[in-house]
């Protein structure tokens, strides 16, 4: 498959919601700094379904990655419930996190997060070493799973010798190799230009077209306009929730 | 478990990627970890070198035989309780052999009379001085532990007809003949003549200080004419079973009362010594100088475990956001922990090991050096070593490691 950018609003498909995955209500969060307490969720409530295609949206410092991190379970609320799968998350313990993150969860960081010294193919197998996978079930899966996202030619060279929509699809392939409930993305796009951008949003639908729950985080219209549904945040509040024109 | 197994397994793959990503930072951490297994190694090959020769140099006392003499070997306080006692003379051996031979079962199985003392040796223009001369019986020969490497002991014919014969050490046989055989030659042992009948093989020295390849055999009547024994002498006694040491010296002791027709309740007027006793005393003193020996070594060691902490912390320090990534992907807090453990023990095991072939080194060059000192270096030298790294490794890789593991995965993530 060559991705190809797909201008948002035509010929798009929309798939029909399913089972409810996140379900958060009244969620707070309080950072401290110093004498100083930052409010950066003031009593959140969402619910995502299986099948969604979520934009975030939000200026910069309207809680946008703090909810993110909340979302993919690297972090708890301070007040409010989480529910994920139907699971209450809002007060595991840290292994229990890690393996809900490692089984449901697939992140796309805006500077991909790629090991620097590990091959594609090494990257994209570490969520399923956490998962226990033997040697040769992992390579085959990470191998299938690089080649989905155009990247089959290239899956032994390391991060540095691959341009940023390269090490961009790594980390999506990485984020994906796992089968997760949902990929969560922050700012995929935010460390590529406007292109590339375009084509790694392209690669995003054909995920969802293929079945994948999205949520991506961004403050660029542009890009949100890829998504379904909008959720606008503002001073950790969430002022419309609306799906995509 | 078998997750374990494949975290473990990837530890190490990013372990050495990371030691050769940052190779003169870790060669240098490394040797401080050398320097410290060298340095102990080292000395615990020295330690272990000086044990075997102070036990050669035991052994040479003989392991199965007792000494009966009129002082202990051991330091005495009430010297007055010993001066006094009557002197240990050959005659002696007789009585006290006649009493073993009618003992039933007994423990002992001969006890030889040995007189000694200092002469001068000379042929022709050679001499040797501090010559130690032994009058002793034919018997002498159940209680050499020397092949005799020439010639022959003296009989019991030789011995009784009061012959001046000699049977002589290794290294008076060569410095008086220099390469040439000496048997059949006459020897001056102050100023007697002795003819030689036999030469000892070499048995090295007693602690370094006294030579056993130092001394002269002369049948104990030719010893009378020529030196007199008034000096005393002392019994050798060979048990049969070196095992039964307790039960043997209390047999000896029962023995030597009845030859010296002692009353019951007087205390012994002789001694009876072995090696052991010698051991017993110097042991303390040489584990004293291994224990600090050591200690000193090991902090040497303790500076390279400093090493690897600090590079533990600076490359956790490096990689947080790396942590961060992990624990968003689904690693457990042992998984990070194990990971920079693992980079801890892999630079100590490096370091360990170059420290350990140069020790090897070292020990080869020494031994080719002096061939006299006892340098082994042991395969427990090995595992000790590696044990050493790898204790090492966890121990200053802990902290960091402890750290790592307890970061908060959202701030991880935002570190740049
Ligand atoms: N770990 C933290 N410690 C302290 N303050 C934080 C932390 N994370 C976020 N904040 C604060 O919370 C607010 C929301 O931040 P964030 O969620 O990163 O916003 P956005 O991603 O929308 O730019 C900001 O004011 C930010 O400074
Ligand atoms: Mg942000």
């Amino acid at each position: 498959m060559s991705p190809s950018p797909v201008p948002a609003n035509t010929h798009r498909v929309t798939r029909p919601p399913g089972a409810l995955v996140i379900d958060i209500a009244g969620v707070t969060k309080l950072y401290k700094m110093g004498a100083e307490i930052i409010h950066a969720l003031r009593g959140v409530s969402l619910e995502i379904r299986r099948n969604e295609y979520l934009a975030i949206m939000g200026p910069s410092g309207s809680g946008k990655s703090t909810l993110m991190n909340m979302l993919g379970c690297l972090d708890t609320p301070t007040d409010g419930r989480y529910m994920f799968n139907g699971k209450n998350v809002a007060h595991m313990e840290d292994d229990e996190l890690a393996d809900i993150r490692n089984r449901e969860i697939g992140f796309v960081f805006q500077t991909f997060n790629l090991l620097p010294r590990s091959t594609a193919l090494a990257n994209v197998e570490l969520p399923l070493i956490y998962a226990g996978l033997p040697a040769h079930a992992r390579r085959e899966r990470a191998a299938q799973t690089l080649h989905d996202v155009g990247l089959g030619e290239r899956m032994l060279h390391k991060p540095n010798e691959l341009s940023g929509g390269q090490r961009q699809r790594v980390a999506i392939a990485r984020a994906l190799v796992n089968s997760p409930s949902i990929i969560l993305a922050d700012e995929p796009t935010g460390n590529l230009d406007s292109k590339t951008g375009v084509e790694i949003m392209a690669l995003f639908e054909q995920l969802y077209e293929d079945g994948n729950t999205i949520i991506v985080v961004t403050h660029e219209e542009d890009i949100a306009r890829h998504a379904r549904r909008i959720v606008r945040l503002r001073d950790g509040l969430i002022e419309s929730d609306a799906p995509a024109v | 478990m078998k997750r374990l197994i494949y975290e473990l397994s990837e530890s190490v793959r990013i372990a050495f990627a990371q030691i050769r990503a940052n190779k003169l930072r870790s060669a240098l951490t490394a040797l401080g970890v050398i320097i410290g297994i060298v340095a102990v190694t080292l000395m615990g090959t020295a330690i272990s070198g000086i044990d075997t020769g102070f036990q050669n140099s035991l052994n040479m006392l003989g392991d199965d035989i007792l000494y009966v003499q009129k002082w202990p070997w051991h330091d005495v306080e009430d010297w007055w309780n010993y001066v006094g006692r009557p002197p240990i003379t050959p005659e002696l051996a007789t009585p006290l052999n006649a009493i073993i031979a009618q003992t039933p079962n007994s423990l002992l199985e001969i006890a030889v009379p040995v007189a000694g003392r200092g002469t001068t040796a000379k042929f022709n223009e050679n001499k040797v001085s501090n010559v130690i001369t032994f009058g002793t019986s034919a018997d002498y020969s159940r209680i050499l532990n020397v092949e005799i490497q020439e010639g022959r002991l003296f009989n019991e014919t030789e011995d009784a007809s009061g012959r001046r014969v000699c049977v002589l050490g290794y290294d008076i046989a060569e410095a008086l003949f220099q390469g040439r055989s000496a048997l059949g030659q006459q020897v001056l042992l102050n100023d007697q003549p002795f003819l030689v009948i036999g030469v000892l093989a070499k048995q090295g020295s007693f602690l370094g200080l006294m030579s056993f390849d130092n001394q002269a055999v002369v049948p104990l009547e030719a010893f009378r004419k020529s030196f007199g024994t008034r000096r005393g002498a002392e019994l050798r006694v060979k048990m049969k079973d070196k095992n039964k040491l307790e039960e043997a010296r209390e047999e000896l002791i029962g023995a030597m009362r009845r030859v010296r027709a002692q009353l019951p309740g007087e205390r012994d007027n002789f001694s009876i010594n072995e090696q052991g006793a010698i051991k017993a005393q110097l042991d303390p003193i040489k584990s004293a100088i291994a224990m600090a020996g050591l200690f000193i070594t090991g902090l040497s060691l303790f500076v390279g475990a400093i090493g690897i902490m600090n590079i533990t912390f600076v490359s956790v320090k490096e990689r947080t956001k790396e942590i961060g990534t992990r624990k968003a992907l689904g690693a457990r807090r042992r998984t990070i922990l194990l990971q920079f453990l693992v980079e801890a023990v892999s630079i100590c095991l490096i370091g360990g090991v170059v420290g350990l072939l140069l020790t090897y080194g070292m020990v080869l060059g020494v031994g080719a050096a002096f061939p006299s000192f006892p340098a082994d270096f042991s395969i427990g030298l090995v595992f000790l070593s590696v044990a050493v790294s790898v204790v090492v490794g966890i121990v200053s890789g802990f902290a960091p490691a402890w750290g790592a593991s307890r970061l908060d995965p959202v701030v991880a993530l935002r570190y740049e």
